[in-house]
């Protein structure tokens, strides 16, 4: 550890391994932990958060780590959207790398980390809609153990989670999938935008199987169950042939239909919807053009 | 209520930070208790770029990072740009194109041109609006801007090619 300065009953606790984070949140499970900070001192700057103790996680090596373990990719939660964008992580899981790259700026990528973005657990998070379409799952860790959370289950609410205190997460653990994958999100721009639909949208060769992962039209990230049974059985995926224009209608009007968006400062939630229907469509066509099921 | 003292590492020399408060942004501490004031402070929250520095080589956001969490890194400001020989590329790129108007925005492009730059000695115009796109201007309309990026990349290539 190299710090644990106290001062005036408050501490920064810069840790230097796992065990050192996992013991400075238990000697205060209520300490805020710091990945990249790129949300939490938003909040600090404004005044909106009260800084109290602060466990920081950047100097912790085995966060920052990854490794490809047969069909598995295993990221350590301290790897940042910078490193997701590079071409070592972006071959194995495309559509991460994808929305890795809409994720703010050059500057917040080389800050942000991918388990900040699933602990902070905005509705509106760039990684959510394809992890939940990987089937992710996340490896947490307390000074007491280890255990395993689907992400879909980890996230239970806007901006709610199922960590316990003194808990972190540690890795994602996600597979690495034969097949074409896109990510696609509407925003105001093209850079520094807080998305208003995204979509992630894989082919799993391996089970015959398109996946769908949505983001920013419901308080949880969410998959298009129904719309993925759709398609994937109107793909040939013996001799390649693209399912006809109605299949593909049918598909964006069952992911349109799965979304539950609201009305809020961003946007709508007919414009929305309609947003994430037109983004099923695109996806959809563009990895049939990049023979999706050949 | 204050800190206990720290150390940040800025522009190859250690600072002491004696008296900080708790939550203290990195930006906050280099401008209001080092004297590093050439990092703009305007949105505080990441969107605008102008507090832009590097940290261990890497562009950040500095009003983004907790001051204490950066112990031990390599902090790069704006100050720390121009050499012993006098202004880097970049900044003279700048100077040539006419790339500043109000100023303000200038120190944090130059951290992230240069940044790109080392990174990338010839890149694409997209690659370029890509690297400064979490840098706002309100007064240039970039095109200058763009200019003294293609100059400064221009004087990288000639130098490389002369040596």
């Amino acid at each position: 550890m190299l710090n644990g300065r106290q001062h005036g009953g408050v501490s920064v606790t810069i840790a230097t391994s796992l065990d050192d984070a996992c013991a400075a949140l238990a000697a205060d499970p209520e300490a805020l932990v710091l990945a990249g900070g790129t949300d939490l001192m938003v909040e600090v700057n404004r005044g909106s958060r009260r800084v109290g103790n602060v466990v920081a996680l950047n100097r912790v090596p085995e966060l920052g780590a990854w490794r490809r373990d047969g069909g598995q990719l295993r990221l350590g939660a301290g790897v940042t959207f910078g490193e997701i964008s590079r071409p070592e992580i972006a071959s194995l899981v495309p559509a991460l790398a994808q929305a890795a790259r809409t994720v703010g700026s050059p500057q917040i990528r080389n800050a942000a980390t991918l388990g900040g973005n699933i602990a902070t657990a905005s509705p509106a998070a760039d990684s959510l809609p394809v992890l939940v379409a990987l089937d992710a799952v996340l490896e947490l860790c307390s000074s007491t153990g280890r255990r395993e959370v689907a992400v879909a289950d980890f996230v239970t609410g806007v901006k709610q989670t199922c960590l316990l205190p003194g808990e972190l997460i540690e890795a994602v653990r996600v597979p690495v999938l034969d097949g074409p994958q896109e990510f696609c999100k509407v925003g105001t721009r093209n850079a520094m935008v807080i998305s208003v639909a995204s979509l992630a949208l894989l082919v799993d060769r391996g089970s015959r199987r398109i996946r769908v992962g949505l983001g920013s039209v419901s308080p949880r990230p969410l998959r298009a169950t129904e719309a993925e049974e759709h398609i994937s059985q109107r793909i040939d995926w013996d001799d390649g042939s693209r399912p006809d224009e109605a299949a593909v209608e049918r598909f964006a009007d069952l992911v349109a239909g799965s979304a539950t968006p609201i009305d809020d400062h961003r946007s709508s939630a007919r414009y929305r919807s309609h947003a994430v229907r037109v983004l099923a469509g695109r996806a959809l066509e563009r990895v049939l053009d990049e023979g999706a099921a050949t | 209520m204050s800190t206990d003292p720290y150390l940040l590492r800025v522009n190859g020399t250690d600072h002491r930070v004696g008296d900080g408060r708790p939550g203290e942004s990195l930006l906050w501490v280099l401008r209001e208790r080092l004297g590093f004031h050439g990092s703009k402070n305007a949105c505080e929250e990441g969107e605008c770029g102008s507090c832009t520095v590097l940290l261990d080589g890497q562009t950040v956001c500095s009003c983004l990072v907790l001051a204490e969490s950066a112990t031990g890194c390599e902090i790069t400001t704006i100050e720390g740009v121009a050499g012993d020989e006098g202004l880097s590329d970049v900044q003279q790129a700048f100077i040539d194109t006419g790339a500043v108007q109000c100023g303000f925005c200038t120190p944090g492009l130059i951290v992230s041109i240069g940044a790109l730059l080392d990174a990338d000695p010839d890149p694409d115009d997209l690659t370029v609006r890509e690297a400064i796109s979490g840098n706002l201007c309100r007064c240039t309309g970039y095109g200058r801007i763009l200019e003294a990026v293609n100059v400064a990349a221009a004087g990288r290539r000639n130098e490389g090619s002369a040596a």
